[in-house]
């Protein structure tokens, strides 16, 4: 961190630092409140990325390490181009990695096949930044998808299970069960993308910039699907974001990277507590 | 020189590469037929796409092909007063090279352009990368089904082709030419049986005619895929992997048109 670029004082990394805690500490009630450490016996490691390299035709990721604990939620931060992504692919092993490895409940998977690695996939849900949904099939047909691909279920119990996901996200599901993904908003979109997701109980949730071109409105209400996902359901999720705000209030630890490593790994309090001169750079610059 | 020489180097290094994916993706897509789970659902859709929606320019082809080889023949058979000849030229003409080549040709441009749009616009939007997350190889879901359809339909529309193109020639023999319909109908029989026939029962010409477009429909649509699959850089990608794709399965097709014709010419008895 010595040749680190300097873009603001220390003293406005002050300010923002004391915005941000002021906020942790009023803005974000109570029940929706993540950090809160549910008290497994044991917290076992759900996700590690141990030491992993990769490299395309320069490096993108050198030694990153990190973890997420049953239940917890990650987020990774970082500007952007710093391979925050390439984490959430190696993670679902659509790339594997120069050196290191990732593990998936104790299970290494960068040494998996391709169909086993479809397997372990089938444990997680991902949550694309354009939602991803396939445009050829309805709103229902999208949410239905994984429990069509990897389940017996018959068409009555897709339909239930279809028509709870979409009311767990707010979606009325008659209306827009029939609908195709152009004709719903961005936030829709969105919320629809994390109903496929969730759709099969997945016990991990990827969520790639959940909240990127929305309007703040619209930003709350996902933040706050995902922390509703995390109290209800117990899910063990990595986020990857550039919406400092939505992160403060839904992570429980906070991953920084910047020039191919991890240079902070803690909690958010941890993370505006720190002196480090970059980190109150890049919360500067995020919260400005 | 030695930069001049690390540069060819990369470029064919890449050039194998490029081939080495090609056959790897045209060799899974093939496996995966015989392979759970089947999209059944998936390829009648694709066969709907691409059979019956080329009907409509696979017909036109045909009959207008036809038409034009009965008057261009008409004209020099008329010098040597053998225009009742006709029939035997558009049907050795149809059935062996022009019904499989301009379906394929049709097809390329009309399907080819399409399965690389939509491939395209998917990887571009990211749901390539949604398939392999909610655990569903790409390859099987999409790749596999366009193939099975093109294989099956390809040779479908050729012989609708062919009969189309013969019709086209007998509207023209008749109307314009003079010569009557059983006689045409008697000279394109002649012909086809004067080709000779594979194990004594299929036509020679038939035999030409029909493994053509199964080449031809496996050509189409493994590269509309390479190119749909492999798009890069949003939507002028899409863009760029649609011209690709036509200009490349039509270069294919009428290159290899010309070795099957090669092999078979050389290992089917004519004139028998």
């Amino acid at each position: 961190m010595a040749d680190e670029p300097t873009r603001r004082s220390s003293d406005q990394g002050r300010s923002v630092r004391a915005a941000i805690r002021r906020e942790l500490a009023g803005d974000t009630p109570a029940p929706e409140t993540p950090r809160q450490t549910r008290e497994p016996a044991a917290p076992r490691a759900v996700v590690e990325v141990d030491n992993v390299s990769l490299a395309f035709d320069t490096p993108v990721l050198e030694d990153v390490s990190f973890h997420a604990l049953d239940g917890e939620t990650v987020a990774i931060v970082g500007e952007s181009g710093t391979g925050k992504s390439t984490i959430l692919k190696l993670i679902l092993r659509l790339l594997v990695p120069d050196r290191g490895q990732v593990r998936i409940d104790g299970e290494d998977i960068t040494s998996l096949t391709f169909d086993e690695a479809l397997l372990v996939r089938q444990k997680m849900g991902m949550v694309f930044q354009g939602a991803a949904l396939f445009d050829s099939m309805s709103v229902f047909e999208n949410v239905a998808y994984p429990l069509r691909e990897h389940t017996q279920m018959d068409d009555d119990e897709i339909e239930t299970r279809v028509r709870e996901k979409l009311e767990f996200v707010d979606l009325d599901a008659d209306q827009v069960m029939e609908q195709f993904p152009a004709e719903l908003s961005g936030g829709m979109r969105k919320r629809v993308g994390i109903a496929r997701g969730m759709a099969n109980n997945p016990e991990i949730m990827l969520y790639d910039e959940p909240t990127s071109g929305l309007d703040p409105l619209t930003t709350a209400t996902i933040t706050k699907l995902i922390l509703k996902l995390q109290h209800e359901l117990n899910v063990t999720s990595v986020v990857v974001s550039h919406d400092i705000r939505s992160v403060f209030r839904m992570a429980s630890k906070v991953a920084l990277l910047y020039d191919h490593h991890i240079t902070f790994f803690g909690t958010p309090e941890e993370m505006t507590g720190s002196d480090n001169r970059y980190i109150n750079d890049f919360l500067g610059g995020a919260s400005a | 020189m030695p930069e001049l020489l690390i540069r060819l180097n990369d470029a064919a290094k890449s050039r194998v590469l490029t081939l080495q994916e090609y056959f790897v993706l045209a060799g899974k897509s093939l496996r995966f037929i015989f392979a759970r789970p089947f999209y059944a659902q998936d390829v009648v859709q694709q066969m709907d796409e691409i059979g019956v929606k080329s009907l409509g320019i696979v017909l036109l082809t045909g009959m207008f092909t036809g038409m034009v080889l009965a008057l261009q023949s008409s004209v020099q058979l008329k010098t040597f007063g053998a225009t009742i000849y006709i029939g035997n030229l558009v049907s050795a003409s149809m059935i062996r090279e022009l019904g499989p080549v301009l379906a394929g040709l049709m097809v390329a441009g009309r399907v080819g352009s399409g399965i690389a749009a939509q491939l395209g616009s998917m990887r571009v939007t990211e749901q390539i990368d949604a398939l392999n997350t909610l655990g569903t190889d790409p390859i099987k879901k999409l790749v596999t089904p366009r193939v099975l359809a093109a294989l099956v339909m390809l040779p479908v529309l050729t012989i609708i082709n062919d009969f189309i193109g013969i019709i086209g020639g007998n509207i023209i023999a008749s109307f314009v030419v003079g010569v009557p319909t059983t006689q045409y109908w008697r000279t394109v029989w002649t012909q086809i049986a004067a080709d000779g026939f594979a194990l004594r029962v299929i036509p020679n010409d038939f035999v030409q005619g029909l493994s053509k477009p199964f080449v031809f429909g496996a050509l189409i649509s493994i590269t509309a895929c390479y190119f749909g699959l492999g798009t890069t850089g949003g939507t002028e990608g899409v863009g760029q992997a649609t011209t690709r794709t036509v200009v490349t399965s039509s270069i294919l097709i009428l290159i290899v048109d010309y070795f099957i014709t090669q092999i078979l010419l050389s290992v089917l008895t004519y004139g028998r």
